[in-house]
């Protein structure tokens, strides 16, 4: 930490033009805090993990030609018989749980950051809508809003998957509905500020098309909030998931998530074959940990409030 | 106060009514229960038989129709699977769901009000910092993966505590409850702490911004130059007035707490109506999963306006701002 600060300061220093953009003020804000630093460290390796798993995976978990029955429910450490160490052991079908979680984090951070990008959209749109609409139109919107945060998340989810079944896509789905209320709160609430700024008011009297005010002008200048709740909304997005496909609501065995290894190695667990559920908890704990450690860090750079 | 509340009653009735469409339409969209609930070797006219007992012959408003005119007579229909009126069926599973939840919300007061004060009081504490890193926590794992570490951890390697089951119950209003006797108690124990860490990581979090947001006021100093003595300004002065978010979030979350059941229930193999509902979502008993979803539902809607009401009788600026 204090060699990044130590080093971004000559740099500042030589190029003070440079330094004073948003971008990498926040960059820098960002950085100086340690836990953030790590967080963001560990982030990166999980995504990388994620894609490239089918590159660093010592097996393909799901081809059952790389699959030895005979190498089932191994301990962490055992020597393999195709030649590799299990470092995480293996399951009942002789998976090698490491590569069963490189390809199940592809699965988790795919759902949650595809419901998280979609829900954001949605979300953010009919915030907008609202905002600058007011009125009924905006009484509509917030109704329903009200509506959805007044039921928890997991009932929500719960809902849709009752009435729609199991699936990656009705999963993604019930995410977004439980999802976009939060952004489009968030992004009335700061909507509703901004758009009474004079830049709203200058690109009114332009009478540019309101399409135009909203997306190319409100919409860039609400953007702050609606990284940070995006950030804490994929950690939630995640965690419902592995929640959902852990009850046996989510995601298909033939796509399993770390949620749905989590569930595999449940029946296990009380015969004392720990590693089969915990590994893939540890990575679920880490994912998420790591994701609502940078959305706080985030929170704290671009709330104006605190800048100085 | 009266317009207000009568007001408020409505939307609460516009809401259940919503929902009783939505989720009539929704669970008819998955698949056809006659396939699953009859058996494939059934002929026929068995299976004529079969869909006009269950009803599915009819058009789906005479269904829904019906459906409505049954439920204000509490009658919800037959579970497919149990041949039991499904409301029956729930009300079997709610006390251990019930005694369940409370006892998590329980909890969350009692280790968090006491844990959020200390740290509201002291927050550079060691104790405070790590309250605040263990809230974090709280929020962040996923109560499933808890759960198994705790039966790891409990019942498997210590072997202190059973891991799932009601244990032995007792009879009490004719009803069975775990929390009257010890093996009861010891069951419950696991998946109450599973239940409750959420909360207590809330209650905390919300105590401590509480303590930390009043201590600086001008009362409490006056308090203090009058010289009353730090336990009275403490308990009476901090205590009562932040209790009011507080009682409020407890009181929603009570709500939250009882559906979050379906995950610890099932952890735990807890016979509650969360582990009902998984159980017939995964064999499409759609009874069950209606009348579940919409006693929740009615449950929600009933919480929030109770909430409401107190919450805008206890604090008189809620109260002039709506009655004026």
């Amino acid at each position: 930490m204090s060699g990044a600060t130590s080093a971004a300061a000559p740099d500042a220093a030589a190029r003070p033009e440079r330094a004073q953009t948003p971008l990498r003020q926040v960059a820098a804000g960002f950085l100086a805090s340690p836990v953030a630093l790590a967080a963001l460290v560990v982030l990166v390796l999980v995504i990388l993990a994620a894609v490239l798993a089918p590159w660093i995976s010592p097996q393909n978990p799901y081809d059952l030609a790389q699959l030895d029955m005979m190498d089932g429910r191994l301990p962490p450490g055992s020597p393999g018989s195709a030649g590799f160490t299990y470092w995480l052991g293996t399951d009942d079908q002789g998976r090698d749980m490491l590569s069963a979680i490189f390809y199940g984090l592809r699965i988790s951070l795919g759902v949650g950051m595809g419901s998280a990008v979609v829900a954001g959209i949605v979300g953010a749109l009919l915030g907008l809508i609202a905002a600058y609409a007011g009125g009924r139109t905006d009484a509509a919107i917030m109704r329903l809003v009200d509506l959805q945060l007044s039921f928890p998340s997991i009932l929500v989810a719960l809902m849709v998957l009752a009435m729609l079944g199991k699936g990656v896509m009705n999963v993604l789905l019930a995410l977004v509905i439980v999802e976009w209320a939060y952004y489009a709160r968030t992004l009335r609430a700061t909507a509703l500020v901004e758009r009474r700024r004079e830049y709203i008011e200058a690109a009114e009297c332009l009478a540019l098309p309101r399409h135009r005010i909203l997306l190319r002008h409100l919409l860039p200048n609400c953007l702050p909030p609606l990284i940070v709740i995006g950030t804490q909304q994929i950690a939630r997005a995640i965690a419902l998931e592995a929640t959902l496909s852990f009850l046996g609501l989510g995601v298909p065995i033939t796509e399993p998530s770390l949620g749905l290894l989590i569930a595999n190695g449940y029946q296990y667990m009380l015969s004392g074959l720990y590693w089969i559920s915990f590994y893939p908890g540890i990575a679920l704990l880490i994912t998420v940990v790591a994701l609502n450690l940078a959305g706080d860090r985030l929170r704290d750079v671009l709330n104006p409030r605190n800048q100085r | 106060m009266i317009g207000w509340l009568a007001q408020r009653l409505m939307q609460a009735i516009v809401v259940v009514l919503a929902m009783t469409i939505i989720v009539f339409i929704g669970v008819h969209l998955i698949g056809n229960p006659v396939d699953i609930l009859i058996s494939p070797d059934a002929d026929q006219a068995e299976r004529a038989r079969a869909i006009q007992a269950l009803g599915l012959d009819q058009p789906l408003w005479r269904q829904y129709t019906s459906f409505l005119f049954g439920m204000l007579h509490g009658d919800l229909g037959r579970s497919f699977v149990f041949n039991e009126p499904a409301i029956a069926v729930i009300a079997q599973r709610l006390p251990a769901t019930l005694e369940l939840a409370v006892t998590a919300v329980l909890l969350a007061i009692l280790v968090g009000v006491p844990a959020g004060l200390y740290a509201g009081l002291y927050p550079n504490s060691l104790f405070g910092r790590g309250a605040m890193a263990g809230s974090i926590l709280g929020f962040s794992l996923p109560t499933f993966w808890v759960g198994l570490m705790m039966i790891m951890l409990f019942a498997v390697q210590l072997g202190w505590l059973p891991s799932t089951g009601r244990g032995a119950t007792r009879a009490l209003f004719g009803v069975q409850w775990s929390f009257l006797t010890l093996d009861g108690l010891r069951h419950m124990l696991l998946p109450a702490i599973n239940l409750s860490l959420f909360n207590i990581s809330l209650v905390l979090r919300l105590v401590r911004a509480g303590v930390r947001e009043t201590l600086p006021l001008d009362y409490i100093k006056f308090a203090r130059a009058k010289g009353l003595s730090p336990a009275r300004i403490i308990f009476v002065h901090v205590l009562k007035n932040i209790m009011i978010p507080v009682v409020t979030v407890v009181g929603l979350e009570f709500g939250s707490t009882i559906a979050f059941a379906v995950v610890t229930e099932s952890v735990f193999a807890w016979p509650g109506m969360g582990k009902l509902i998984i159980d017939s979502i995964n064999v499409l008993d759609r009874p069950i999963i209606v009348a579940y979803l919409m006693l929740i539902v009615l449950m929600f809607v009933g919480i929030n306006l109770v909430v409401d009401v107190i919450y805008t009788a206890l604090d008189p600026r809620v109260r002039l701002r709506t009655g004026g």
